[in-house]
């Protein structure tokens, strides 16, 4: 397979049997691909806040991520394929940040470190803090905590780790760079009188034009809150990390949770019959 | 280099603080008078003789060493001709409290004179108000905007200047009980983002200035030029950061190089510009001591400390204010000393790293660093963000044991009896480290070569520019304000101030090892105290503090001395007769923000590479830089 | 001599290359078992050597105190009287107290008298906000809210896991009992049991009240709550009569009631 081009082998005409259409040589060559990348993940050298006390707390000789090949930390954002924002990111900031991230050769992953870096954290209502760096960049893995704890980064990493595991060759909406030529630059947002998004130039002009009538502009009513009651989001949101390296939290099992919940429910229900007869 | 250093020049007859206002006053009259508003020290010096004035003070009075200079916005509290106040703290280097002198200005058109003539340390400081309340100082060399970026719509800190996600006045917001409804602050906005634009903002006239004005003087391209003899070089701008290995986070540098020699090096910072005091003025009192934790992240204890201590000032205005027990202040200093030994570690390993010796002098620090670390969390929760200190007291008393619960898969627990950990720590196993540390470093050819006679500051220029911690005592200035004014327990504690002697990079790593082997002394001293306390209260009268505490009005200045200097917290508790919730002004006086004043000065004439040791020696930690 | 720093540099380096074999030698194989514990030598103060926590196979226990994002405390499922219950009251201490003002607490109300019920009918905490300062659990006077030990929360997608509901939230209080036993002790001694102390007062009352009845002489006051055991909590207090106390707290309320829709508007 000399010259391989493995668009070919999403060609219907291709020979092969039809459950290993698409799939065949692609799965093990992303299982190579996706080994090798893992394992040599070189993060950017670049802390921004309390968070890269941490991250260099985990850098360091006691928990040390050059266990999973993280160790070689570039300065350079052209050696390096993964982007730890490690703290607040501030408007002044956010533009050397996109820029940086731009600078990054594909593929390339971003790691929110920290509530700050997430959504704003603490200082989230601050006038010159961005409120999550997914604002600006596509983030692959999020870490709570402020700051996380070298153990909770640690474990974001591997959480990333798993994420590029499950990653195909074949599906070009997951991962965008294996399509055709290098993938669209974000753009750099401006400093004006505030910071500005090009790609929200639009909106910018059709409020300032609200602004010049003399309407009301600047604000969104939101709609009315629904209390959801529906869908128990506990078993979602834990399965994201669910077996992260040998196993999560206690709570984690999914057959644990069932059983706890169903506990829960039979008890609720001596608990109303109970109330039925004192009443 | 000049070494005769003028620490005294008081007149015979003015000791005291008061006969220094009484001399004022005196030499002043009808320009200088006190401040007679409940709570309030100090003198109003109109504005039109305030340079008259401060020279008086540094000249004649010997207050020559300026430590903070900030502004006030009294909207709707003092009269319309004069609510817009800066305040300036200026003390003497033998000790003693500050002699608090305040101009005023009315906030429509704030025009104030510079005093970076008399006292250059107020460089930065009158940028920051000039950038945050926008008071105009006349006669300042390089008036523009320090924090945020030129072209920025506003002056923030003005107290009728509301951010994108504003909610209310003062927290708590009214929408989180009992009807709190979730939504995050963006969905609000129509943007999505924490942005606001002006009413007039025009798209077309857009145009990004942040930059220009940045290099605006310093001639932009290339320019050869000969150097007298042969030698040709270029004369280039190279700007450093925000993004670069050696700035200790987001700092940024903007140099002219003739060759490879530094011309002039202008510090721009901002980058991590938290707003902590803007949301500081909408926090309660209590709500800011977790915020603290996070300007200096690596010495968070120290940061509480300063900050309950400034407020216990001002709850002391007050009639029920009981004293904090004497065991809490032990507990006190015993964070303050470990954190100080946290952050030194830290500061020389990223020195070291800066010199070129890659992370292996560093890795050895933060081992014995994790060590306290662990003490930290077992004691406050956490790690980094203790949130320790409280009003009249400490948050719990230290626990019996050291002891973890395992918990998640794979959790291995460990036991250790607290006071046994801690006499370990500080009794082998830090001294033993400072030896071998001090054997593997002090005498190496690398690092004396790189730092002996490189990057000096002059005891007459560290004065002059409010140089704080080891780059102050690195010169040969013994003031450290745990002597100066002392606080907590100091004054029965039996320690050295170590200064050095020619005030350059080693001398500054000298002075914070033996500052290191000082903290452990005080800890020697501390663990009988904390025997002999045991079961003793931690808490001013017994009891938890509460959670919304009424805080007298006044001004307080509670500062300490942190690892980098001197914290200073400027808190005003106005606008309501009965005492506040909220402080009506909230200002963090930053060590690591004046001392890269001195920045440009100290690397002039020195090859690029001597930048990044400068920097690290000067120690800088960005979150409280920025704040 | 030139060249002697650097020497003694790579003397020290070399010595804590050492160091680590020799922890080796003195602790020989059970550094590397699971079953032989000498984890705390090696991370406590009289280790020498490296120190390498290999994170997912071991892992630092975190100690009691330790505060990541907070929880809700409800009754377990196998409580004899008020299983799953909340301990919360909703009387929002926590949301007023929070620095970043990261919770959100909606309080029920009865849908006939429309007064507030003692359980919050939604209870929300942003933990993209959250600083982990750990005053909710600090300042909470029912005990109900506390700071979690799992700090394993990494995500993929933040919009729909980052903010947690009170399903999310609520973990059982024998949880709590076991990331935080002396905490718990401790607590539990203040409390007077280890009840919520809702039921603990409730309990109280009707022992006064059933003493009353039984020998109608006022019983002698018994030690102070201070230091009761768990088998005080029908220990007796002086205090009010429950009538007393009754039109007390219906007084409160009123009043409360009253501030909140004066400042409501």
């Amino acid at each position: 397979m000399a010259e391989l081009n493995l668009n070919d082998l999403h060609d219907t005409e291709f020979p092969l049997p039809e459950g290993l259409q698409g799939n065949f040589a692609i799965t093990s060559l992303s299982k190579i691909y996706n080994w090798s990348r893992r394992n040599s993940m070189w993060p950017l050298l670049f802390g921004l806040a309390c968070c890269a006390i941490e991250m260099i707390g985990t850098a360091a000789s006691r928990f040390d991520f050059s266990r999973f090949g993280m160790e070689v930390m570039r300065g350079s954002p052209r050696q390096s394929d993964l982007m730890i924002v490690s703290g607040t990111v501030t408007k002044k900031m956010i533009v050397p940040i996109v820029r940086l991230y731009n600078q990054m050769p594909e593929p390339k992953y971003v790691l929110a470190m920290g509530a700050c870096a997430s959504g704003g954290g603490p200082f989230k209502e601050g006038y010159n803090v961005v409120s999550g760096v997914d604002k600006y960049l596509p983030v692959d893995v999020y870490i709570p905590g402020c700051p996380p704890t070298p153990q909770a980064l640690l474990n974001g990493l591997i959480a990333l780790q798993l994420k590029i595991d499950g990653q195909s060759l074949a599906n070009k909406d997951d991962v965008p760079w294996y399509g055709v030529g290098p993938s669209e630059p974000t753009p750099i947002p401006i400093l004006g009188p505030d910071i500005i998004d090009p790609r929200q130039m639009d909106l910018i002009r059709r409020q300032t034009e609200l602004a010049a009538k003399g309407l009301p502009y600047g604000v969104r009513e939101l709609p009315p809150f629904q209390l959801k009651r529906s869908a128990p989001k506990k078993a979602l949101a834990s399965a994201t990390t669910g077996d992260t390296g040998g196993g999560g939290g206690v709570e984690r099992d999914a057959a644990a949770l069932e059983i706890i919940k169903r506990k829960r429910m039979e008890a609720l229900a001596r608990k109303k019959a109970r109330e039925a007869v004192t009443a | 280099m000049t070494n005769e250093v003028a620490i005294e020049q008081t007149q015979n007859d003015v000791q005291t603080l008061d006969q220094a206002i009484d001399y004022l006053i005196k030499k002043y009259p009808n320009i200088v008078s006190k401040d007679t508003r409940e709570g309030y020290g100090g003198v109003i010096v109109d504005r039109n003789h305030l340079i008259d004035v401060a020279t008086t003070l540094r000249d004649e009075l010997g207050y020559n060493y300026l430590s903070s200079a900030t502004a006030v916005d009294y909207m709707g509290i003092a009269e319309p001709d004069s609510d817009m106040e800066m305040v300036y703290h200026a003390y003497r280097l033998s000790g003693g409290s500050a002699l608090v002198f305040k101009t005023q200005a009315p906030r429509d058109n704030p025009v104030i004179p510079s005093l970076v003539s008399v006292f250059p340390a107020t460089d930065f400081q009158e940028r920051e108000a000039y950038d945050l309340y926008g008071i105009q100082f006349e006669g300042h060399p390089n008036l523009k905007r320090i924090l945020l970026w030129e072209g920025f719509y506003g002056h923030p800190m003005r107290k009728d200047w509301k951010e994108a996600y504003y909610e209310e006045e003062h927290k708590p917001f009214s929408s989180r009980w009992p009807g709190g409804y979730v939504h995050r602050a963006e969905e609000r906005n129509p943007y999505g983002k924490n942005v606001k634009y002006p009413a007039d903002f025009d798209l077309s006239r857009l145009t990004d200035i942040s930059e220009e004005s940045l290099y605006a003087g310093l001639g932009l391209g290339v320019d050869v030029q000969s150097l007298g003899g042969e030698m040709r070089t270029d004369r280039l701008v190279v700007n450093m950061g925000p993004h670069h290995p050696s700035t200790h986070g987001v700092f940024r540098m903007v140099i002219t190089l003739n060759g490879e020699t530094i011309e002039t090096l202008e510090p721009v910072m901002g980058y991590l510009h938290r707003n902590h005091e803007k949301i500081g003025e909408r926090n309660t009192y209590l709500q800011n001591i977790p915020f603290t934790d996070r300007l200096d992240y690596l010495s968070s204890m120290g940061n509480n400390l300063g900050y309950v201590l400034g407020v216990e000032q001002l709850m002391a205005l007050g009639s029920r204010y009981i004293p904090v027990p004497y065991r809490a202040e032990v507990i006190r200093v015993l964070m303050a000393e470990l954190t100080r030994i946290v952050n030194h570690l830290w500061s020389i390993g990223f020195l070291l790293n800066d010199l070129g010796a890659f992370f292996t002098p560093m890795l050895y620090a933060n081992n014995e660093r994790e060590k306290i670390l662990d003490f930290f969390e077992a004691v406050a929760g956490s790690r980094l963000m203790c949130n320790y200190m409280r009003f009249g007291g400490v948050f719990k008393d230290l626990p019996e044991r050291i002891k973890s619960v395992a918990n998640l898969v794979n959790d291995r627990v460990r036991d250790f009896n607290t006071m046994e950990y801690l006499t370990d720590i500080i009794t082998e196993r830090l001294p033993r480290f400072l030896d071998e540390y001090e054997y593997y470093l002090s005498e190496n050819e690398i690092i004396k070569s790189r730092c002996i006679g490189v990057g000096v500051l002059p005891p007459d220029m560290a004065i002059a520019y409010g140089a704080v911690g080891p780059l102050l005592r690195g010169s040969g200035i013994p003031y450290d304000v745990r002597r100066a004014e002392p606080y907590s327990i100091y004054p029965e504690l039996d320690f050295d101030i170590p200064t050095g002697e020619n005030g350059d990079i080693y001398d500054r790593y000298l002075v914070r090892m033996r500052e290191m082997r000082e903290s452990l002394r005080i800890l020697r001293q501390i663990l009988p105290r904390l025997e002999a306390t045991k079961g003793q209260e931690v808490w001013a009268g017994g009891k938890q503090g509460a959670y919304s505490p009424r805080i007298p009005v006044g001004e307080a200045y509670g500062r300490v001395e942190n690892p980098k200097g001197e914290l200073g917290y400027y808190i005003v508790s106005a606008g309501d007769p009965k005492g506040t919730q909220n402080p009506w002004r909230y200002h963090i006086r930053a060590p690591s923000f004046t001392n890269l004043t001195c920045l440009g000065p100290m690397s002039k004439g020195h090859k690029v590479a001597d930048v990044v040791t400068v920097l690290g020696s000067i120690d800088i930690v960005l979150g409280e830089t920025d704040r | 001599m030139y060249g002697r720093g650097i020497f003694k540099g790579l003397v020290v380096t070399f010595k804590h290359l050492i160091n680590t074999y020799v922890d080796d030698f003195r602790y020989g194989w059970r550094k590397y078992s699971k079953d032989a514990d000498n984890f705390e030598v090696r991370q406590g103060p009289k280790a020498r050597g490296a120190f390498t926590v290999q994170y997912p196979d071991e892992k630092v226990a975190v100690p009691e105190r330790f505060r990541f994002v907070p929880f809700l405390v409800v009754e377990d499922d196998d409580h004899p009287e008020r299983p799953g219950h909340d301990w919360c009251t909703s009387c929002g201490i926590c949301a007023k107290v929070c620095p970043p003002q990261c919770i959100w607490i909606v309080r029920s109300e009865d849908p006939v008298t429309k007064r507030p019920v003692p359980e919050p009918e939604a209870f929300f905490i942003d933990i993209d906000i959250c600083m982990n300062c750990g005053y909710c659990a600090e300042f909470c006077p029912f005990d109900a809210i506390k700071m979690d030990h799992d700090y394993e929360l990494a995500s993929y997608d933040r919009t729909t896991a980052h903010i947690h509901d009170k399903e999310r939230l609520s973990k059982p209080f024998s949880y709590w009992k076991s990331i935080a036993p002396t905490t718990a002790y401790e607590e539990m001694q203040a409390r007077g049991g280890w009840e919520h102390s809702d039921v603990i007062k409730a309990k109280k009352k009707q022992a006064e009240q059933d003493a009353k009845k039984a020998t109608a002489t006022p019983t002698p006051v018994a030690e102070a709550t201070a230091t009761p055991t768990e088998t005080t909590t029908d220990a007796p207090k002086e205090a009010l009569s429950a009538e007393e106390r009754k039109a007390k707290r219906e007084a409160a309320l009123a009043r409360k009631r009253a501030k909140e829709e004066s400042g409501g508007e």
